[in-house]
Order: structure tokens, then sequence, then C-alpha cells
């Protein structure tokens, strides 16, 4: 099987896996990174987002040979290297915006690259940034509200 | 010595903010004074029914080497939050702080069996039989410790994991009262428990300490369990329900797909294990263009649904009588309308997983079962292996809002791993199975009709309604899990399941003279079992529309025409509340305000919630703009876990009521994925706001499921005031107004 090296969360990783593979089964499997979720596998729910050079991009559909020398950020890479929480993960645990939290991995994900266009969402601009990501939960008020946190705190 | 408090503790309590009137944080430091000890009082009322199987302390509580506590719960996280609200009634009652308390979840020979985490009762059970266990733990704890102190009881203090004499100033931490043992007496009645109004952390918002592990990427689910030496595996499902399997390709999969390690085909049952996920993936795409299924029979057309419902109905059995209702009718104006809601998912955010490895002794698996007592005697059954084979970890999925298809999962993974010993087998369902092979929650039809009187007084009430089973969840018998169906030998499941929770809540909780409620049973093309409230969500919708729609015929306030209605002053005190809440609404052009009430499964928590919708006269289509919800549940555990929960439970019924609907065509369910079965994206959500009203002398009941009955009704009465169209036939969708 081929190998592929990668740059996540600031590291350079190598793995050896057949080429079609998505990079959501890469992260999971062979670098045990638990951030993104398998959802649905079809890019239609967001649970498996990660950031791609500051992109949040769905990953279940992505086969590892295309991502080259994308920056690939997952939801570990968020926490500094003193374990101190990024303020959209501080504003999540803040407003308690989760139930099951399966979907939180997307949302957190989302919500960092809004933030990071623009640093002032209204609410309307928060709902459009998060409309690919589903929740089943209806957690979905306390994450508007965390997202306005930590846009408060960015 | 007392413990002294660390710093994370101190910070920790800092942050909750709400405990510190009368709460000195405690040093071991000669001169700190004694903390305040809250006084005990009697409780006489009656054990939960969990503490019929568990009776003794220790089967709910064990005392640590360190002096800490574990609390062992026989429920499931579900993303509801009851590991935090155990916690904190374990806590109280000894007097520790919250994180010298850990919660044991559900794992067979460890926990008490407590049978399913549902029907909103994991904190009038597993949590109050912890108060219990706690309060008559500590009662022992002092008891003993007085003896080897030498002291009296009144003399001793305890307090976060020790007991200390006053006078003399010696303590015990909990593990040297007891030295070594635990406590194996059996807990009854009276129980001394802590005075209510002393409360520290119950009643509070105390925060879950998972949403931080969440947030890290911490390991929390099934689908997050790696082993050493780990395989994949997928289930190749038959196109459809009756399908039989004639012949599968496994030649050409091997050399079309790498990392085979096995496929197993046991009568029907198609099962394919890999070495790395994907290629199981891959595997299970080839399998499904490679084999060949006996035909398959056809689903009724859509459109004729609820026709067909009618048609396959069982003779009508009668579920309550009171009065005269035919009587009643005769002479009076009588309302009457049918209501009728479409097959929905559980449309869990993850789709199943389970883990299982045979040791070549025992099976040991892991899953997100709501019950794993129970699946573990559906595994047993289909093994044909006992019981005591066979050890099951619960550990926490994605959100799963009743039966849904965890245990199918578990048992694939059982199925597999007994052919691959020694291995730990991972199997993950796809979304399209998720989605086709749920155990829906069952279409319905409810008929309503009452009679008002010159006064304007409801004086008869008739409900008929149509439904499948609302729970056909594990059990001794094999053929309630799916792969029992289809491996050699099948079996298919004996009983018809939990019918009765078809008609919960079908009788109004209003006071009327007169009421006939009948049930008319039918065995529907689709699987089911039970969907957050079960019945409840379309009794209340019929109920609650057509009580708007007597209202308006009586000339009346609908909220005070409920009000007439009621003898019970905590289902007035809610509505009162919401009233209040809903005072300064002002509606925009297009828009209207809705109520709805019930108490649910007319014995447990009261809710009262309003909607205001939007209505847009071009197109038809209809936004929720904001819900409200007025609740009591009795004692309020966690105050933030509680609104998270009745917040979550207006947004996922507001997507019920708008848009959902399991759709199927020939032979096929078409809803198959988010797009073709779409729920509540972002710009579909409602603002929300939750009032409590906080009763903590009265019994804590559980509010998973309490705010969804109402919010579809209150819905559909907002959109008659925004539109002037009564919808009677769910989802209320965009054609429908």
């Amino acid at each position: 099987m081929p190998e592929f090296t990668l740059d996540i969360n600031g590291a350079q990783k190598t793995v050896e896996t057949e080429p079609d593979t998505p990079l959501l089964y890469v992260l999971r499997n062979d670098l045990a990174i638990n951030g993104p979720k398998f959802g649905c596998g079809l890019s239609q729910c967001g649970a498996c987002m990660v950031l791609l050079d500051g992109r949040a991009t769905t990953s279940c559909m992505l086969s590892v040979s295309s991502i080259g020398n994308t920056e690939i950020t997952t939801l570990e890479g968020l926490v500094d290297d003193n374990a101190k929480l990024h303020v959209v993960q501080e504003a999540f645990v803040k407003e308690q915006a989760a139930q099951c939290g399966y979907c939180l991995n997307g949302m957190v994900m989302a919500a960092v690259d809004l933030l990071n266009k623009n640093p002032r969402p209204d609410d309307a601009a928060i709902r459009e940034a998060l409309q690919f990501n589903l929740c089943r939960c209806g957690t979905h008020a306390r994450v508007v509200k965390a997202v306005k946190r930590a846009a408060k705190t960015h | 010595m007392i413990e002294a408090t660390s710093t994370s503790r101190r910070k920790f309590l800092q942050q909750i903010g709400y405990i510190s009137v009368g709460f000195p944080l405690l040093t071991s430091c000669i001169g700190e004074p004694d903390p305040v000890i809250a006084t005990r009082v009697d409780y006489e009322g009656s054990l939960p029914g969990s503490m019929r199987g568990a009776k003794t302390v220790n089967a709910w509580l064990q005392v640590l080497e360190d002096g800490s506590i574990r609390v062992l719960s026989g429920k499931v996280e579900l993303g509801q939050g009851i590991r935090t609200a155990i916690r904190q009634v374990a806590a109280e009652e000894l007097d520790m702080e919250l994180d010298m308390v850990e919660v044991q979840l559900a794992e067979t020979g460890l926990t008490p069996d407590e049978g399913y985490t549902a029907g909103s009762g994991s904190v009038p059970n597993s949590a109050m039989s912890v108060r219990y266990a706690a309060a008559t733990a500590r009662q022992k704890l002092l008891e003993l410790a007085g003896e080897k102190l030498k002291t009296s009881f009144d003399d001793l203090i305890l307090f976060n994991g020790s007991i200390k004499a006053k006078k003399s100033g010696d303590s015990l931490t909990f593990a040297e009262v007891l030295n070594g043992a635990q406590i194996d007496m059996e807990v009854t009645t009276p129980v001394k428990i802590k005075s209510k109004t002393e409360h520290r952390y119950v009643g509070k918002a105390v925060p879950r300490t998972d949403i931080e592990k969440m947030v890290r990427g911490e390991q929390v689910y099934v689908q997050d369990l790696r082993f050493p030496g780990m395989v994949h595996a997928r289930v190749l499902r038959p196109p459809g329900y009756k399908s039989q399997l004639v012949k599968v390709d496994e030649a050409g999969l091997a050399t079309t797909v790498s990392g085979v390690i096995k496929t197993v085909v046991n009568g029907s049952f198609v099962g394919v294990i890999t070495e790395k996920e994907y290629q199981a993936v891959k595997a299970e795409r080839y399998l499904r263009e490679h084999t060949e299924w006996e035909d398959n029979t056809s689903f009724p057309e859509q459109k004729e649904l609820y026709n067909h419902i009618r048609s396959i109905a069982e003779p009508s059995s009668n579920v309550k009588n009171e009065g005269d209702v035919t009587a009643a009718f005769q002479g009076n104006s009588t309302v009457k309308a049918t209501f009728r809601k479409p097959y929905l998912k559980h449309a869990s955010m993850g789709p199943a997983c389970g883990v299982a490895m045979y040791d070549g002794d025992v099976l040991h698996i892991w899953s997100h079962s709501q019950g794993i007592y129970p699946m573990r005697n559906a595994i047993s059954a289909m093994l044909g292996m006992e019981v005591d084979k066979i050890h099951i970890v619960g550990v926490p999925g994605a959100g799963c809002y009743g039966h849904s298809t965890a245990d199918d999962a578990a048992a694939d993974a059982a199925l597999l791993a007994m052919e691959l010993p020694g291995k730990h087998v991972r199997v993950q369902w796809s979304r399209t199975d998720e989605h086709t092979w749920d155990p829906y929650g069952s279409a319905m039809i409810m008929e309503v009709e009452a009679s008002l009187d010159a006064d304007g007084k409801i004086t008869g009430w008739k409900s008929d309604v149509w439904t499948d089973s609302h729970s056909c969840r594990p059990n001794g018998d094999a053929g309630t899990l799916l792969d029992a169906r289809y491996i050699t030998n099948p079996v298919q499941m004996k009983s018809r399941g939990y019918l009765a929770g078809g008609h919960r809540n079908a009788d109004p909780y209003y006071a009327i003279p007169n009421m006939q409620v009948n049930a008319h049973f039918f065995d529907g093309p689709l699987r089911v079992s039970s969907l957050r409230s079960l019945g409840a969500y379309t009794t209340i919708f019929a109920i609650e529309c057509l009580m708007d729609e007597l209202a308006e015929k009586a000339g009346k306030d609908p909220l005070d025409f409920r009000i007439a209605h009621l003898t019970d002053e905590r289902a007035v005190a809610v509505i009162q509340k919401l009233r209040e809440m809903t005072a300064q609404v002002t509606l925009a052009d297009g828009e209207g305000l809705g109520y709805a009430f019930s108490r649910y499964k007319n014995t447990a928590a009261y809710a009262a919630v309003a909607a205001r919708v939007a209505v847009d006269k071009a197109t038809g289509k209809v936004a929720v703009k904001k819900m409200w919800a007025a609740v009591d549940v009795g004692e309020v555990i966690n105050v933030d876990g509680l609104t998270n929960q009745l917040e979550g439970g207006m947004i996922q019924a507001a997507s019920w009521t708008l848009m959902e609907e399991v759709r199927f065509k020939d032979k096929e369910i078409t809803s198959a994925d988010w797009n073709t079965y779409p729920i509540f994206r972002y710009p579909d959500i409602p603002e929300v706001e939750v009032a409590l009203i906080d009763r903590p002398d009265l019994p804590a009941e559980g509010g998973g499921e309490v705010s969804m009955p109402p919010s579809g009704a209150a819905i559909a009465n907002a959109v008659y005031r925004a539109s002037g169209t009564r919808v009677y036939e769910l989802p209320i969708g965009v054609r429908k107004v």
C-alpha cells in the first residue's frame, strides 16, 4: 500500500493506506484522532469536518491521495500546547452547547472557520455558516449562543 | 484527618457559583470552623422500581480506597446528562464534593439491571435509587464510625469522605470506617435524606464534565473504541424486510477488494470482516451489486398509507370508557376531526456501531444499547449461549431518542466475533442502513370528537387511535433482534411489543364527565419501535388542536378555555406561566401564536408550550420563529440539564412537525439519507425559551420527552392563527397551508 505524508495539527504524519481511502478513515483509524466523526459518509451532515488550510471541510469523501500539502487541523489541533482550549471550544463548554455531542466537532470547525473570516457575525451569519452541520438533539440555540460568546472573546 | 480541598476543586466550586452559601470550604487546619451539616428528614414514600432487583446499598454505591465514592447505575448516557444528575444526588446526600463521586454506568455483572434507559425514567428510577442508597450509606457510616471512635452520633460530622469526632478531633475516612468492606445492608424506609431546602448541588445548574471531553476530542463514544488488532466489518442488509439470500459472489469480492479477512454467510445474513474500515465499506458496496436475493414484497402506495392502515387494523379495543359519551353527544353540538402523522425516523447523527470479542469462553460486547441486560437476553437466545457467558459494556453513542439500531449493530458484532475468536470486531452501520432499517415511530391516525354545552363546557370526548406497536425492544425473544430474522433457522418476533404506547395521552387530561378512548392496532408495513414520547406526540397533537377549535367555537380565549377544564393546580400553573412568558409578544403580519398543554403520560411532568410562526402568504411556507415552554417536573435535579432537554425536545418536535416523513415507493424505502429525509438545519431553528417551576417536595419526574407532545400542536395552532388554515396531516410542510 502506498504511503502518504500529511500535515496534521502542525506535525508531519506518514500513513500507509489505499489511495482512495477518505481522509476521515485515515484520521480516525490510522492516526487515532477522535475529533472528526463518521455521520453519513455522503458529505451531508458535517460531523466529519476538519479545517483544510483553515476552511471547514467534510473529510468523509475526500480521498487521502488528494490532500497533498494541505494543512489539516482537527478538534485536537485547536487546543494549544498548554492544553488550553480554543475560544470556540471554551465557549461550547461555557454554554453547555451539547447533548450527545456527536455533531459538536463539525459545529466547532464551522464556527472557527466563520470567526476567522467574520469576527463579529450576527445571528443570521452564524446560522448560515452552520447550515451544513446537522444536529438531532436540538442544541442549535445553545451553539449559536456559544459562537456569539466566542466572537466576543476572539 | 479530613482531606484538604485541592485547588482544582476549589476553582471548580467557584465556577459553579451557586453553592457558596453556608458551605465553607474545609481544610484540615486547626481553627477552621466545622462545616455546617444540613438537617435530615425521614423519607417514608415508596422506593423506586429500580430498587426491586437491587435492594442493597453496595448494589448502587461503593467506597473506594481513597475514600471517594463510585456510584453504579444501570442506565446509559444518551446525551441527557444522567451521569451528572446522579453525581449531584450522591454528592448531596454524602456531603461530598462532586469530583469525589465517580459514576459507573451500565455494565453487565457490575451495575444493577435497570432495564432500558427510556420513558423519561432515569431520574425517577436511577437517580432516586442512588439518593436513598447514599442516604442509607451515610447513616451506616456514621453508626460504624461512632463505634470505632467510641463516641455518640451527635458528636460526629460526616463531610467529604471522612467522619470526624468533634470533641476529640479524631477522624476516619470512609475507607477506614469500612476497612475493606462494603455496605451490604438493604435500603428500607424510612430513609433519612437531606432536607431539600439545604441542597448544595441538587436543583442547581451543575455543568456536565463530559462536554469538555467532547470538545477536546477525547474518547467518548463506542465509535471511538480502539483495541489492539481490532478488525472492521459491515453487514450487507437485504434489499427488503422479506428478502431471502440466493447467492453471494465471495470469489469476486476476494479479487476486487483487498483486506478481506472473512465473509460470513449465515442464512440470509451476510457480513464481511476486513483489516481496515474502508475496505469493509468497499466490500459492502461490491456485495450490494453482486448478490442475488429472492424478490421482496411491495409497500402500499404512500398516498394510500392512511387508508391502508384502516384496512389492516384489528377490531377496535376499548381503552377507557367513563360516563356515557353517546348520551353526551346527543343534543349538544360536537366538533370532530381526524389527524394523521407519518412514520418518523430516530435519525441519529451517528449510525449504529458495535464492537465484540469472543475470548473462547466469554463473548464481550461494547454497545450503545439503551438496555444492556435485556439485550444480553436477546443475544443469548440468538446465539444459544448462556447469559453469564456474555459480558456487555454500555458505551455512549450518538443520541438515539428511543429504540433505534444500537442493539442490531451489537448483534452483528456478536455474530461476526463468534466467527473470528480472539479478535475485536467493530461493526459500523452505513447512513443508508441507519435510515432504512431503523425501527420507525409508527404512522398514526387519531379521530377526535367532543361536545360542547351552551356554557362552553366540554361534556363528552371520544378518541379513536390507529397505531402500530411503540416498543419492539430486545428481550429474551431472539426475534427482537434484526439478525435473528435472517440467520439459518430464523426466528421472527413472537409478540407485538408494547402496543399501549400508541394510546399514551389519548384521554385528555381535562375534566370531562364522559370520555371514551378506543385503540385500533395494526401491524403495519414498516419496522417500528419506540420513538421519543411514543404515541403522545400524535395524541396530544390531535387533542390540543381540537381544544383550540372547541375554544373558538365556545368563543373563549384558548388558554382560559383550557384552564376552565383543569382541576389540577400544577397544570394551571404551567399554563399561567406560559401566558406570562408570551404576554409581551407582538406579531407581525402573517404571524400567529399558538399554545398547547400536556401532562406526560397523564401522570408525570407538566408542559405548556407556545409557538410563534410566520406563514409566507405567497408560498405557504411555514417558519417557526420562537418557542416557549413552561414546565413542572416536580423536584428539579439539574436546572441546566433539564433546560437543555426541554429546548432540544421543542426543536426536534418542530422538525418532525414541519418537515419529516418516511417515504417509500414500490419495494423500497426511499428516505435513505439526509437529502431524502431532511430535518431542521440552522436557518430553520426557532429561538427557544424555557421556564421551570421547581417543586422540591414533589417527586422528580424525567424531562427527556416532556416538551415534545405539546410542541406539534402549538405549532399547528399558531399556523391556524397566522393563516386561517387548520392542518390535520403532518408534516405541515409547504403545500398544506
